[in-house]
């Protein structure tokens, strides 16, 4: 074949090869949709973005050039253009080349690498620490300078219209799975230090625009930090399968200025002396039924299901069931403790004194249930101090 | 033929009426069998059921993720789908796929007169009917299918029902089939090639099936030690698992992955031996670089079992650890890159010719890197912290195991079926699921990259509208791939029963080594006479 043949033929192949490149790559993008890692509102997203553009090109070169060669030869060596097959079989100098060509490639791609991850682990010098923990099927945020802390969930227009064939079009639903009812308040400029644990299983707290996600795991507290550079709500999910509700545990973070927040935490702060207020007055049965039957529909319907049916066979009834009728004492303690190698969570730290009371006697009076017991929040403050106590004696006298 | 001495030649004649000493009676032939043909014909049979069972559960899945909301199944039971599209997958479809070509091939291409333990090859084999059968029955129990990934990380797997034990029990026999027929592999190899077939001599199949039988019997009882851990701590009240009673969930995925990663490349090491096979043929010019080929598949199973924690980034490792496990998955794309270029050189100046089976070859060679090149993305420990556990993730693996694996298993089949059968498959067929096979499945894949990346999360039942553009491409994609695959059953059954072309020996021009110089279809007992092996009937130079 002639020189300038197989010239024309290398230009048409490799033009045609970035076409297909650039099809792949970035025509996706005209059609409005995200198609990228994003580059977030944090330094430590920042640099994953600028590692992840980074290797990309790094592929997108080596493939070009390789897939150039190989459509080259299949375009010129074919048998039905006459082609007589070469017989050469190896080449001691290309094997060393295209072995320290890639180790080369690797090395400098492994040097920003390390010091990117340097960087990501580095949590010292934090200004304010929050501890994350997962619990199924919602999160649950302390902030330890601030005596503040609340559980967040799918907030409840998602959860509607995320029930199977529940007649609401996902897309009229504002930020459809991303919304939780509480969401994460954070102060911005600042190093924010995250404890990351679960109660139950294995959970992973991920907002993309903070730039990593970190495994929650129950009985271990995992370190991560952000330092958010812009006020805006940022939204992320489990990213660790964790149960049936694993793709309806949203996380958004509200990222406000210092004065802002501080504004929050005085809020916060008032509101939960109201809450303290409210734990320790007696509550009437019918105050209690009607709390309580909203606890429910939040917290317990999901599983238990709206007319405490149950969903077989993993979630029992409520209905008529031994425990929402038996002995008072072992129905609070399921519902505080939960019962190991099953759903059932404990609520003991999620739900509130006031919350656990209200939906207990609910369940013990609603459904055809007939017990007429009331459970008052006070009972169940007291049940959490003792049982609080019992723990502390016991780590006292752990040899 | 000319390789064979006469003496051998005339035995092989001999070989041609061995056709009269099939056992009779359908139980004695099929259930009682000791031949390394009829064995290979019994993993390859289970393995397309269970590629269309497991291809079945695809199909709901995709359907699920069709359009936003929940249209079709329960949250639970999604996840007890993409749980057991797993499992059967990895474990019924492609582990026995390579099992069943193992059983066929490497006999023949050593010249050795059938496996060398054939009774343990028949045990084998009937173990895996029956494990698969225990694992498909939990989706029909009370307490339904296990629904925590086929990772089954605790604790969240410890909250299934009654049905682990039967999940368990299903691997521990996966795990003993496996491990029997990777004994009977090396024993063979090692033991019954034929005067000549040298260790370099041998076809890349073999090399590959040598070095993946080890890997297999290094991990399967590893598998088998976490999911009887897992028993234990479920039915038992063991805690190996549980923090609250000193245990560490973490431990089982340190343990998980490391029989998990080499499990990989069980899955591609012969998919790589089958490429090795095909291009040189069809390039009607010898493998480049024989002996790096070798080494590099050397390299890449000992790298196998010191990557595993890449799989687990964010659990929190210490930083020297996260460290060393990037530079030595990074390192992997070292020896996979020899392996790349090598088939490109053997390309490279030959004389191509585009049968069926070098289309599935070359599409396996660009589609296969694409997977590499995602895989070296992910080993950047850093950026991991944001594809880990995303539609990348999905994107990657599906991109090494559906035209990797999976593209070199058809490709595999269409290129030893006429040796198999004695009949020609359906060229225009064959032509027609290579390229709706290999448009769909770019169509199903491709865009999960960029819902990866847009920040959607795997293992998910329902997603927020921003994805839902994709996530309906990449389901149409879904259904026409599943849809092809009926073709190439339809190819499959067409070639066995019906096809009037018949093959000869060599059926192909190009094709080179011991199998070619048998006739298709091979007598019931091939090599009862060991051939001798010479210089010029191996492909490669030495």
């Amino acid at each position: 074949m002639k020189k300038e043949n197989t010239v024309i033929v290398v230009l048409a192949v490799l033009a045609a090869v970035i076409a297909a490149t650039w099809l792949m790559l970035a025509a996706p993008a005209m059609t409005g949709n995200e198609i990228n890692m994003t580059r977030g509102v944090t330094s430590l997203s920042e640099s994953h973005y600028s590692l992840h553009m980074v290797v990309l090109w790094v592929c997108v070169i080596i493939g070009i050039g390789v897939f150039t060669v190989m459509f080259t030869s299949i375009v010129l060596h074919r048998k039905s253009r006459g082609h007589k097959a070469a017989t050469f079989s190896h080449s001691t100098t290309a094997e060393i080349i295209w072995t320290v060509i890639p180790v080369l490639i690797l090395v400098a791609l492994a040097v920003p690498a390390t010091s990117a991850l340097i960087k990501m682990e580095d949590s010292s010098g934090a200004e304010m620490t929050v501890k994350i923990t997962g619990f199924q099927w919602r999160w649950k945020y302390e902030y330890l300078d601030h005596d503040i802390s609340f559980i967040s969930a799918l907030d409840a227009a998602s959860n509607q219209a995320r029930q199977l064939n529940s007649g609401i079009e996902p897309e009229s639903v504002e930020n459809y799975l991303l919304d939780v009812d509480h969401p994460l308040v954070l102060p911005i400029g600042k190093k924010i230090k995250f404890l990351i644990t679960a109660d139950d299983v294995i959970h992973s707290w991920w907002v993309p625009a903070l730039g990593w996600k970190r495994d929650a795991i129950p009985g271990f507290i995992n370190e991560a930090w952000a330092n958010i550079d812009e006020p805006g709500i940022y939204r992320g999910q489990c990213a660790e399968l964790c149960g049936k509700d694993h793709g309806f545990m949203p996380i958004v973070v509200e990222a406000m200025s210092q004065t802002d927040f501080d504004a929050w935490t005085r809020q916060q702060l008032a509101d939960s002396q109201d809450q303290q207020q409210q734990t320790e007055r007696l509550w009437t049965r019918q105050e209690l039924m009607q709390h309580g039957e909203a606890v429910y529909a939040n917290t317990c319907a999901s599983c238990h299901q709206p007319e405490g049916q149950g969903l077989t066979p993993a979630f029992p009834a409520l209905a008529g069931s031994k425990i929402a009728t038996g002995p008072v004492d072992a129905h609070i303690d399921i519902v505080m403790n939960g019962r190991a190698g099953t759903a059932m969570s404990a609520w003991r730290e999620i739900l509130s004194e006031t919350d656990i009371a209200a939906a207990l006697t609910y369940t013990r009076n609603a459904f055809g249930n007939d017990t007429g017991d009331v459970v008052q929040p006070l009972t169940i403050a007291s049940i959490k101090r003792q049982a609080g106590k019992r723990q502390n004696t016991e780590q006292e006298t752990a040899p | 033929m000319s390789d064979i001495t006469h003496t051998d030649l005339d035995h092989a004649a001999d070989a041609h009426d061995d056709h009269d000493h099939k056992p009779k009676g359908f139980l004695n032939r099929w259930l009682f069998t000791t031949n390394h043909k009829d064995i290979g014909t019994l993993y390859l049979i289970l393995s397309l059921t269970a590629f269309m069972v497991g291809g079945f559960m695809a199909m709901i899945i995709r359907a699920e993720l069709f359009m936003p909301g929940l249209q079709l199944v329960e949250p639970d039971f999604f996840n007890q789908m993409t749980t057991m599209h797993a499992l059967i997958m990895v474990f019924g479809a492609v582990m026995p796929a390579w099992v069943g070509f193992a059983n066929w091939l490497i006999p023949m291409m050593v010249g050795a007169p059938d496996m060398a333990l054939p009774r343990m090859n028949n045990w084998s084999f009937w173990i895996l009917p029956f494990a698969f059968t225990m694992l498909l029955s939990t989706l029909f129990m009370d307490s339904g299918g296990p629904a925590a990934g086929w990772t089954l990380y605790p604790p969240l797997v410890l909250q299934t029902g009654t049905s682990l034990a039967f999940v368990v029990f299903a691997i521990h026999m996966m795990g003993i089939s496996s491990i029997m027929g990777s004994i009977n592999i090396i024993a063979t190899i090692l033991n019954m090639r034929a005067p000549g077939m040298t260790l370099l001599r041998m076809p890349m199949f073999v090399w590959t099936w040598l070095i993946t039988a080890f890997l297999l019997i290094a991990v399967m009882p590893v598998l088998a030690g976490a999911v009887t851990m897992l028993l234990t701590d479920h039915f038992f009240s063991t805690n190996f698992f549980n923090a609250a009673g000193g245990g560490d969930p973490v431990m089982f995925q340190h343990i998980f992955w490391f029989f998990g990663h080499p499990e990989v490349y069980i899955l591609i090491l012969p998919a790589f031996g089958v490429i090795s096979e095909i291009l040189p043929t069809f390039s009607r010019k010898p493998l480049f670089g024989y002996g790096s080929m070798v080494y590099a598949t050397g390299t890449i199973a000992f790298l196998s079992f010191i990557v595993w924690a890449h799989h687990m980034f964010t659990v929190g490792m210490p930083l020297q650890g996260e460290l060393f496990f990037m530079y030595a998955t990074m390192l992997i794309s070292v020896p996979t890159g020899v392996k790349v270029f090598n088939w490109i050189s053997t390309m490279w100046k030959g004389s191509m010719t585009f049968e069926t089976p070098m289309l599935f070859a070359i599409g396996f060679v660009v589609l296969f890197t694409i997977g590499g090149f995602s895989g070296l993305m992910l080993a950047i420990t850093a950026a991991d912290f944001q594809y880990h556990d995303t539609y990348f993730v999905v994107a990657h693996f599906h991109y090494v195991l559906v035209p990797g694996s999976i593209f070199a298993l058809m490709a595999a089949t269409y290129y030893w079926l006429p040796k198999f059968t004695g009949n020609m498959y359906s060229e225009k067929w064959g032509k027609i699921h290579f390229w709706l096979s290999t448009i769909f499945v770019n169509v199903l894949f491709f865009p999960q990259h960029y819902l990866g990346l847009a920040g959607m999360p795997r293992r998910i039942p329902d997603y927020s509208p921003q994805f839902a553009d994709f996530n309906m491409i990449s389901s149409i994609g879904g259904f026409a791939f599943g849809a092809t695959q009926l073709i190439f059953v339809g190819v499959i059954l067409h070639c066995v029963f019906r096809s009037k072309v018949k093959a000869t020996g060599q059926v192909w021009e190009g094709a080179r080594g011991l199998e070619w110089t048998l006739p298709s279809p091979p007598p019931y007992h091939s090599w009862t006479t060991p051939p001798v092996v010479t210089h010029n009937l191996v492909r490669h130079a030495e």
